[in-house]
């Protein structure tokens, strides 16, 4: 640790901060000694004083955008009004949620979040570490063009995403149902039909994340030793043994952190992919809605807040449980390859 | 030495070049609709070449300019001030949480990591920036909403912690204050981590439309994005209500329906296409810093 030898020598150089750090002032030394705690804390922010400083217009921040809101959670045990505001509006116990469990909503909304996500997950991963290891066979200069046309969606916003889609799938001069027609087959009408909606929104997914945690991967597999597979050729191993006996178990922390990541996002749904590729069509909730595209459209199109919050709640508690499960698991299993 | 391959070279590049058009095709497909004649549309649908080219879709967007100038006007303006205002308290945060020798480095690091874990969710900031903040129809709701990312903090912070400590600790013992340190000597220092960093947070801002929907009505502010979904909407709302449409006056059989929309989508989301691609490369080193851990 060459930074904590370099504390003490850039201490050395200012006797006052060195000489305050330690021993506190002789008049201190006989009071009480939960007062001489709060001295030396004091002295300590005093010397930390400018750093803590630099990072005070990012405490703030969070305090008010994120520390704050989470105060606003009670909204989900009260009958909100707006012109009682937060702490005026009526207690209402568990009634929010009550009507949000006797329905099949939540199990709906539940289901749908945490299968898709999953889904996503799963295919996405796969797919990234197979063109990955395919991409790691071919020369630099021909990945480079593969990677920026695999790249390129994830430039697009989802609503542009949206208009593709509408373009592929519009029911009376979409791509789709006119490739159908003239192959003598049946038009189908995708925004009203939710069969098929659990495939085209993977394969959206899939079009639009895979080029990014491709690329991620394959920055991973670079990073790895051209001696483990030169010892490999040695020994007479083919690509595919290399593969699986060389790339991926050295990939695996990787993997490792880009799943929990996921798993700690399990909760959380994909509001863009979910709103603008369904177009928000009313038929295919019962296939594409999940928790985040029903609690805004509770907040913004039914203006029913408290249920909303409701949902709300239930998302970011179970969430962070979900996280803190996830990490715990990974960490029993090997504490290297844990978030904290 | 060379091995028999299970799978040869061309098959791989077929297999990439097929990939690679899949990616890029729906894209032309958009383009080409917008640049179809709205007829040859209905007639024959959508197709990936125009059997009858026409600009009229772009004739009538470029007539009344107005409302795309200003959305990109808007975009403009909260991408510039919300990079630059968000890279520097990215940066300041990160700083200090990279420092070793800062006494409430842990705490810190913990009091920002534990947002990204646990959040009030979307109720609760939307009553505080409505009903608290009263920035319904600010731009400032489009800004700092996603001012500050915890994930962004650790993707700095890792870049952060390369530079030589030896650097603070001999500005140090030049007397140098923290301030200094940072504003003379890490930001210079980390121009390509911040070049990067900033590529991110604009990028975000650039196709922000969450917080536009949740906060703008007044047409005077819409983001480009929100303008995009807008667009989706009004034209199938108009299409879908006649009656409506003949009380505006529009005339629903010389409106460009189908390749309007997509004229607009080209025009709003083209030149992104163009521009970020050559900055390709630092996406890939900021989610790459990002993801093996910061």
């Amino acid at each position: 640790m060459p930074n904590k030898a370099s504390v003490a020598l850039s201490d050395q150089t200012r006797p006052s901060a060195l000489a305050n750090a330690e021993s506190p002032p002789a008049g201190v030394a006989n009071k009480p000694k939960r007062r001489s705690f709060i001295r030396r804390e004091l002295k300590h922010l005093k010397n930390n004083r400018e750093l803590f400083l630099l990072s005070l217009p990012g405490l703030i921040y969070k305090l008010i955008f994120a520390y704050l809101p989470m105060v606003g959670l009670i909204i989900a045990f009260k009958n909100y009004r707006y012109d009682l505001g937060m702490f005026g509006s009526k207690w209402v116990g568990l009634d929010n949620f009550r009507f949000l469990f006797t329905t099949d909503t939540a199990w709906r909304i539940t289901r749908n979040t945490v299968l898709y996500n999953a889904g996503y997950m799963l295919i996405t991963t796969l797919g990234a570490l197979l063109l990955a290891v395919l991409m790691n066979e071919l020369k630099a200069k021909y990945t480079k063009f593969y990677q920026t046309a695999l790249f390129l969606p994830h430039f697009l916003s989802w609503v542009l995403v949206g208009y593709i889609a509408y373009a592929f799938l519009n029911h009376s001069d979409g791509f789709i149902n006119r490739l159908l027609i003239s192959l003598g087959m049946e038009p189908i009408s995708w925004y009203q039909d939710s069969g098929p909606w659990p495939v085209i929104l993977i394969v959206v997914h899939l079009w639009k994340a895979i080029g990014f945690t491709t690329l991620i991967y394959f920055a991973g597999i670079m990073g790895i030793s051209g001696d483990y597979y030169e010892a490999a050729r040695i020994d007479g191993a083919t690509k595919a043994q290399m593969a699986l006996k060389i790339t991926v178990p050295l990939l695996t922390p990787l993997i490792i952190i880009m799943l929990i990541l996921s798993i700690g996002n399990m909760f959380r749904g994909d509001f863009g992919l979910h709103y603008f590729i369904p177009n928000n069509s009313g038929f295919l909730y019962s296939s594409t809605d999940v928790i985040d595209t029903y609690v805004y459209r509770a907040l913004r199109e039914v203006g029913n807040v408290s249920m909303s919050a409701a949902v709300g709640f239930y998302q970011s508690v179970v969430g962070f449980v979900l996280v803190l499960v996830a990490n715990g698991i990974v960490r029993k299993i090997n504490p290297d390859h844990s978030m904290w | 030495m060379q091995q028999a391959r299970p799978i040869p070279r061309t098959l791989i590049h077929l297999f990439f070049v097929v990939l690679s058009l899949a990616m890029i095709l729906p894209f032309l497909l958009v383009v080409a609709v917008s640049f179809t004649d709205e007829q040859a549309l209905t007639q024959h649908g959508y197709q990936f070449w125009p059997s009858d080219f026409s600009l009229n879709a772009y004739r009538y967007m470029l007539d009344s300019p107005v409302i795309l100038l200003r959305a990109y006007e808007v975009t403009l303006l909260i991408t510039v001030v919300g990079t630059i205002v968000s890279l520097l308290i990215t940066a300041m945060t990160a700083y200090v949480v990279s420092r070793p020798d800062y006494r409430y480095n842990r705490m810190t690091t913990f009091y920002v990591f534990f947002t990204m874990l646990f959040s009030g969710g979307l109720v609760p900031s939307y009553i505080l920036v409505t009903q608290y903040l009263h920035l319904k129809d600010s731009l400032l709701a489009l800004i700092l909403p996603v001012l500050l990312s915890p994930f962004n903090i650790m993707v700095m912070k890792g870049f952060l912690s390369k530079l030589p400590f030896e650097v603070i600790e001999s500005a140090k013992i030049d007397g140098a204050r923290e301030f200094k340190i940072f504003f003379r000597i890490i930001l210079p220092l980390s121009t390509p981590a911040l070049a990067t960093m900033g590529l991110l947070i604009a990028f975000a801002y650039w196709n922000e439309w969450f917080n536009a929907m949740l906060y703008i009505d007044d047409p005077n502010k819409v983001p480009l994005q929100l303008l995009l979904v807008r667009t989706l909407n009004s034209i199938e709302f108009i299409t879908a209500n006649s009656d409506f449409a003949q009380q505006l006056g529009i005339d629903l059989s010389h409106f460009p329906n189908n390749s309007a929309r997509m004229a607009i989508a080209v025009l709003a989301g083209g030149p992104m296409l163009v521009v970020f691609p050559f900055f390709q490369r630092f996406f890939v080193k900021g989610l790459t810093v990002g993801s093996l851990k910061g």
